[in-house]
């Protein structure tokens, strides 16, 4: 069903009553969410088998998607939107939210992709963290991720939506500090949740707008009176929308945490980067179209942020030696890429969301070859000790090479359709936009070849006494799966399906041609990321890669080591200020307060111990003083008669 | 009738007595000349009362005397403790109450 706002159709979320299997969508979000309440409570009585059940669940979860999503492809276009009321959750006046879930074409991928990477992530995780004492506690933290982000995809309002936001900030935290031990690990906690507060403070104000111009944070009914807010409303609701979803999505300006955020044990990072976490600002984004289809300069916005943060990442990515780092920055310009499609409008919304589940592949894939690089090296990130792993690590390095050909955009692998397909809508808005993407793409090729070179081929630079070997089944089985997701993803584009599928959430685009022929499009992407491949080939390929990272480097490569600065920026501008405000409010709340509260009782206290000195105990003084006063007042009523 | 006479010696002695208090340290001369204080102020009632030709000084001297009777009471009672205990009559013995 679509509303026509001004001119324009916007689609209405209008969901039926669950019926059939739909009824068991509370229990997609309860398995996980029961897993992290057995994990975490029943304590080391489930360290034995604790990270079985907490691998079955989410497994679990993604059988019942798959059961719906099949049961949902056999259904009517018009009948694809299902809502399923639990209870009311709160009723206060009128508020009235209820806890209600909503499984339409849009929540149903990211079911798919949360519950299918998601579980692919905790099987891996069996093998990763085999040696970690605190095993159990990491599979009910993983599991509290899982649930978490189901429920910020499935409500079916914004309140819900907030739940689950939260609860993956939480998760993230207990993740990302997860080795506490070390105090980089627990700041990096810190500094994600504390950046991540900053979006969840724009989306609550928005929630709280929604409340106050819709009387409701339900998606039916906003989308169906969205018409009736003003311009400016909707561009202050959508640039609030924007900023929670640059916290959640790393986005510039509040993009710093992502690569500390690599403290976490690497299942972690897949998760957050994969599945969970940064997707959901693209999500929000793409949920919230209604919003940003009336509110044409919050998209704008959106594309300015999308295309720094994809250039600013891939700055990262080239310079950063720390493996993981270099993936991490390739996560906040690939995010990039989603956020540029979300904010092209109609035309993008389908491809953003098609590259965040190529993207949910081949990062995971990624991710789990650098853990696995590193369970083989001793956990030694450092790039510049590896060199000729393919040898030694096959499968791992087999399914990395398919998760590299595939982020590159190499022809045929998931990357290049939809990385392709958002480069090509924002050819086709506006050239400036698309060369940038264009460019970020041809980086991307940089990065990643220089990351695939210093790890499996030129020579060894291992550590002494490392001996690298492949690792388990229960670690490369998921890779397996994970490398043939990112060869064969690009099947989701045929024949547009993708597109079909989410037209009732995201609307009918109007068919534009760009200005070059599509092929052409295709070509020069590929010819783009050749001439990045091949750079990286000359200089990194065909030298010798220096064991310790060279110090008399350009700026752009120190720069890039530096993370463009961010932190230094976050210094300057926000964290030294409130530092210096804290400080003079301490000193003032010291000596001005604390004087003016102390101080007068100090002083009567002074000037009572002079005068206390008047009761001397003399009965004559007394008297005197007595008679003194006699006279005073006699002569004062004297004056006042004579006068 | 001209009463200056009577309100000169009343002042003379109310000015005595007021001397006395300050100056003499015997507890028992300094209650004597609050008792000329009080008997100078009763003069100057009684004085007055003549002059305005009713009995509203007379009345008041009268209370005077009674508050002055039991005055005496209380005072010379304390006076005799205060010598029981410390063998001393002066006033300015007896300062222990103060700052």
């Amino acid at each position: 069903m679509y509303a026509l706002h001004g001119g324009e159709s916007i689609p209405v979320v209008d969901p039926t009553a669950a019926d059939g299997v739909f009824s068991l969508l509370w229990l997609v979000i309860a398995l996980p969410l029961a897993g992290a309440a057995i994990l975490l409570v029943g304590g080391r009585y489930t360290d034995k088998w604790g990270h079985l059940l907490g691998t079955l669940l989410p497994i679990g979860s993604f059988v019942l998607s798959l059961i719906m999503f099949v049961t949902v492809l056999g259904r009517d276009e018009s009948d694809r939107q299902v809502m399923q009321h639990l209870y009311t959750w709160i009723e206060a006046g009128h508020l009235n939210v209820g806890m209600d879930l909503l499984y339409d074409p849009l929540s149903a991928l990211f079911l798919l992709l949360i519950t299918g990477v998601g579980s692919l992530i905790h099987i891996y995780s069996i093998g990763y963290m085999a040696h970690d004492p605190r095993r159990r506690r990491f599979f009910g933290y993983l599991n509290l991720f899982v649930a978490a982000m189901l429920m910020l995809v499935l409500s079916e309002n914004y309140l819900g939506l907030f739940l689950g936001w939260e609860g993956v900030g939480l998760a993230s935290y207990l993740l990302i500090g997860f080795w506490q031990h070390k105090p980089s690990a627990a700041a990096a906690a810190k500094k994600a949740f504390v950046i991540n507060r900053v979006g969840d403070m724009g989306l609550s104000l928005a929630i709280m707008m929604f409340f106050v111009l819709f009387g409701s944070t339900s998606f039916s009914v906003i989308s169906a009176a969205a018409g009736n807010a003003s311009e400016t409303q909707m561009t202050i609701l959508g640039l609030l929308l924007l900023l929670g979803a640059c916290g959640k999505s790393a986005q510039f300006p509040l993009q710093a945490w992502l690569l500390d955020a690599m403290e976490g044990p690497t299942p972690v990072s897949a998760l957050i980067h994969a599945a969970t976490m940064v997707t959901a600002g693209v999500y929000l984004v793409v949920r919230s179209n209604f919003v940003f289809e009336l509110a044409p300069d919050a998209q704008t916005v959106v594309v300015v942020v999308a295309v720094i943060s994809l250039l600013w990442g891939a700055w990262i990515g080239c310079a950063k030696d720390d493996i993981k780092k270099a993936l991490a920055g390739s996560t906040m310009s690939q995010i990039g890429y989603m956020m540029l499609g979300a904010g092209l409008g109609v035309a993008g919304y389908a491809f953003a969301i098609f590259h965040l589940l190529t993207h949910g592949f081949f990062k995971a894939n990624l991710f789990l070859g650098a853990g696995s690089v590193m369970h083989g090296m001793n956990d030694d990130v450092d790039m510049r000790h590896y060199g000729a792993l393919r040898k030694a690590m096959p499968v791992t390095f087999l399914t990395f090479a398919m998760g590299y050909l595939a982020i590159i955009g190499f022809p045929g692998f998931s990357g290049f359709w939809s990385k392709d397909k958002i480069i090509e809508v924002a050819l086709t808005q506006s050239p400036v936009v698309g060369i940038l993407a264009l460019l970020g793409a041809g980086i991307t090729g940089f990065y990643m070849t220089r990351m695939m070179l210093m790890t499996f081929f030129t020579e060894k630079r291992w550590e002494k006494g490392v001996h690298p070997h492949e690792s388990p089944a229960v670690m490369t089985g998921p890779l397996v799966v994970l490398a043939a997701l990112s060869v064969l993803g690009g099947v989701m584009l045929a024949g547009n399906w993708i597109v079909g599928f989410l037209e009732p959430v995201t609307g009918v685009a109007e068919h534009e041609d760009p200005p070059i022929p599509v092929l052409a499009v295709s070509a020069l992407t590929v010819a783009v990321v050749a001439v990045g491949v091949a750079l990286a080939w000359f200089l990194v390929g065909k030298r010798e890669v220096p064991r310790t990272a060279p110090q008399d480097v350009s700026f752009v490569t120190r720069a890039g080591r530096e993370e463009v600065y961010g932190n230094k920026i976050n210094d300057t501008l926000v964290v030294n200020p409130s530092r210096r405000l804290t400080a003079a409010l301490l000193v003032t709340d010291r000596r001005v307060v604390d004087g003016v509260l102390t101080g007068g009782p100090v002083a009567i206290g002074a000037i009572a111990s002079v005068a206390r000195r008047a009761q001397n105990g003399f009965v004559r003084s007394y008297a005197l003083s007595l008679l003194g006063g006699v006279l005073i007042v006699v002569l004062a009523l004297l004056a006042v008669n004579l006068a | 009738m001209n009463i200056t006479a009577y309100v000169v010696l009343s002042g003379i002695l109310f000015t005595i007595g007021c001397v006395g208090v300050l100056t003499r340290r015997n507890a028992i001369v300094v209650f004597m000349c609050v008792e000329l204080m009080l008997n100078a102020t009763n003069l100057a009632l009684v004085a007055f009362a003549k002059q305005h030709g009713n009995l509203d000084g007379q009345i008041a001297a009268f209370f005077v005397m009674v508050v002055a009777a039991a005055e005496v009471v209380v005072g010379l009672a304390i006076i005799m403790t205060i010598f029981r205990t410390r063998r001393s009559a002066s006033v300015d013995d007896a300062s222990l109450l103060k700052y």
